[in-house]
């Protein structure tokens, strides 16, 4: 399995944000995009994900393992909003996103516990603050089997424990033989490429 | 003056929801006793009640059609001054209260067109017109499900409770003209004859039965609506906790990892 | 699909108040009217189906709007169009349509009897708008969830999707007025316009879906 993008360019709003871009991750491998606001991230991110059309180029994933058929079927996306709905309870959300995206190696009790939020399952999602908000939404990734994950500033309203623990899970999906597509400006603790939007532009 | 301190003094007791909680856990049993026995004794006289010459049996309709229409009324009044007592005097049950009464009142107000209807059809041979009595109470009826929808539209209790304060008090003009428009208008329905000037025009072997329903009714509301109070409260404090569980689970996460 | 559908029925019941609201406007259009033409029963009762249709399309108009803007604002929408290959998108879009139907727009066909009665109709008119309500609203809703698509994307799209859906309606209210009248009135027949909306209701159970799938795939950004 492996992620290759060529020539890719993408454009928001009629602008160019970023053209000929070639990149490659094998299975087990991490990409960094980084850069300056405005560069291009989250665009690129939506494009790998099939929410955006790009402006030249393709991207697609060589030999995807079964049973996912193309890039979008093999992808987990968490992006800037949490995909969660306030009045009902983490549980009933997961549970929905689980029976919806299809069951994975871990349960949601596992998956709850591995993001620090076992013993509040049952509270709305309303009730939570930034953080665990976004601890919720991280644990839609582990609930349902993605070879692909697609992060956009995964770590925003994270604090230092939760970083770390969020660090062991996704070294935890590349051990698996994931692969990991991160916008941030944070380092994230993985060794892995780095492209530097800001540059290719 | 000491009796003026004592007053203030229990006033301010009330306005704290433990006291009104410990209160209303004693109240209850006696009031719903009271209830079921005033309603009991009531029921037994409309079925000793004789019947009307003109209408027949369907005349008991009334027994609870008049309790239920003047509890509507009623409960829109106490849903009033409830809501003075949110904007004037910042009292903190006084939006509970209101929250409580509007359900309560919007079935009275429910049932009373309903009886009214199932006594209107065998008398005027039509379930429904549109006089200014029958028009008036289905406004009412509106707006009480106007009131819930704004009740239960906003999730932060403190914003929604002016909000319907302020919609109720501009909704009581409807009050008097629901009371008085049997009078100021020539409708189907038929004037007051119960509360008049010069004495009640009923027959006493009806008037009877009648008040003491109209009582039972009015001591059902009271014990309805210190329940729904009481469940308001407990609501609230179950919101608050689970916020507070919210918070406190944010420390758990570095003695997991340690476990991991 | 099934978790969809429960979880979009939790959704409208908890989510303050909204089947309320749809009630309460279909009461409060059916109320002015003996206002507006006058409190004569003869003339309510003749007009009255034609009302119950007005009012419930009025209605379930209303909170159209919210069907897919809601999952829009919190990014559940990406995820629904990006599990495509897993679930059909037509068909998720026809899951949340029924949800959306049984929360907002059941309860409406539910009450519609009881405004029949202060319409003054009589039990077979009555009966026959009530069935025919039921056959019908799904087509609006249907039809909506195209508009919805089309200006889920707009900031202020409330309004906008109920003057692009109104005219698109307008078979619907017909066939369904005139089934109406069928029923009661004598050299009118009920069955054939019967049909005819039970039709355009499936038509539009596959069409709408699909045309709202397609707008839906090019609102992302």
């Amino acid at each position: 399995m492996r992620l290759v993008a060529e020539n890719l360019g993408g454009e928001r709003g009629g602008e160019r944000l970023f053209s000929g871009l070639d990149f490659a991750v094998s299975a087990g491998n991490a990409l960094l995009v980084t850069g300056p606001n405005g560069a291009g991230k989250s665009t690129l991110l939506r494009i790998i994900a099939g929410l955006l059309v790009q402006a030249e180029g393709a991207v697609h994933l060589e030999s995807p393992p079964q049973p996912y058929e193309s890039l979008v079927a093999a992808t987990h996306y968490l992006g800037h909003l949490n995909a969660m709905k306030p009045v009902l309870s983490i549980d009933e959300n997961l549970r929905f996103w689980q029976s919806f995206n299809g069951a994975g190696r871990c349960s949601i009790v596992e998956a709850l516990e591995r993001v620090g939020l076992a013993d509040i399952g049952h509270l709305p999602f309303g009730y939570l603050s930034t953080g665990q908000k976004r601890r919720a939404s991280i644990a839609r990734l582990l609930i349902s089997d993605r070879p692909v994950w697609l992060l956009d500033e995964p770590t925003a309203g994270l604090d230092k424990a939760s970083e770390m623990q969020f660090t062991g899970s996704m070294q935890q999906h590349l051990a698996g033989g994931g692969i990991i597509v991160a916008a941030t400006h944070l380092p994230l603790g993985l060794a892995a490429k780095e492209l530097s939007l800001g540059a290719a532009a | 003056m000491s009796d003026a301190v004592s007053k203030t003094g229990r006033w301010i007791d009330l306005a704290n929801p433990t006291r009104f909680l410990s209160l209303a856990g004693a109240i209850l049993p006696w009031l719903g006793g009271l209830t079921a026995l005033v309603l009991a004794i009531g029921f037994w006289l409309s079925m000793q009640a004789p019947d009307d010459y003109q209408q027949g049996a369907t005349v008991k309709i009334m027994f609870i059609h008049v309790p239920f229409a003047w509890l509507s009324m009623m409960c829109y009044t106490i849903m009033t001054i409830a809501a003075l007592g949110t904007l004037v005097w910042r009292h903190p049950l006084a939006d509970v209260s209101a929250k409580a009464a509007a359900p309560i009142g919007a079935v009275f107000t429910a049932l009373a067109l309903i009886t009214g209807s199932l006594w209107g059809k065998p008398m005027w041979g039509t379930w429904w017109v549109w006089d200014a009595r029958l028009t008036s109470v289905f406004v009412l009826f509106l707006m009480y499900l106007g009131i819930i929808a704004l009740t239960r539209a906003m999730d932060d209790p403190a914003k929604s409770a002016k909000a319907t304060a302020i919609l109720t008090l501009v909704g009581f003009i409807n009050i008097p003209i629901i009371k008085f428009s049997v009078d100021w208008w020539n409708t189907l329905h038929q004037p007051a004859s119960v509360l008049r000037m010069g004495g009640s025009t009923i027959d006493p072997s009806l008037l009877w039965p009648l008040l003491v329903m109209a009582v039972g009714f009015t001591l059902l509301f009271f014990t309805m609506h210190i329940m729904a109070m009481r469940n308001e409260i407990w609501r609230r404090r179950v919101i608050a906790m689970r916020r507070v569980a919210a918070r406190s689970a944010e420390r758990r996460p570095m003695t997991q990892e340690g476990g991991q | 699909m099934g978790a969809l559908f429960i979880r979009d029925i939790r959704l409208g019941l908890r989510a303050g108040g909204g089947v309320l609201i749809g009630i309460l406007f279909f009461l409060a259009v059916i109320a002015v009217i003996p206002f507006g033409v006058g409190p004569d029963l003869k003339l309510l009762a003749r007009i009255g189906p034609a009302m119950l249709w007005i009012g419930a399309l009025l209605a379930t108009l209303l909170g159209l709007d919210r069907l897919f803007q809601a999952d829009r604002d919190d990014g559940s929408l990406d995820l629904l169009i990006m599990a495509q290959e897993r679930h059909m998108l037509a068909l998720t879009i026809l899951v949340k349509c029924l949800s959306h139907w049984t929360v907002s727009v059941l309860p409406l066909v539910i009450a519609s009897p009881l405004l029949g009665l202060f319409m003054n109709m009589e039990p077979p008119a009555i009966g026959a708008t009530t069935l025919t309500l039921l056959v019908g609203t799904p087509a609006i809703t249907l039809i909506g969830a195209v508009g919805a698509a089309v200006a889920v994307s707009l900031p202020r799209g409330g309004l906008l999707v109920s003057v692009i859906i109104l005219p698109l309606t307008i078979p619907v209210l017909i066939f369904g007025v005139s089934a109406s009248y069928g029923a009661v009135e004598d050299p009118a027949p009920f069955l054939a316009p019967f049909l005819i909306l039970a039709a355009i209701t499936l038509f539009f159970a596959v069409l709408g879906p699909l045309a709202a799938a397609a707008a839906l795939k090019s609102s992302t950004d």
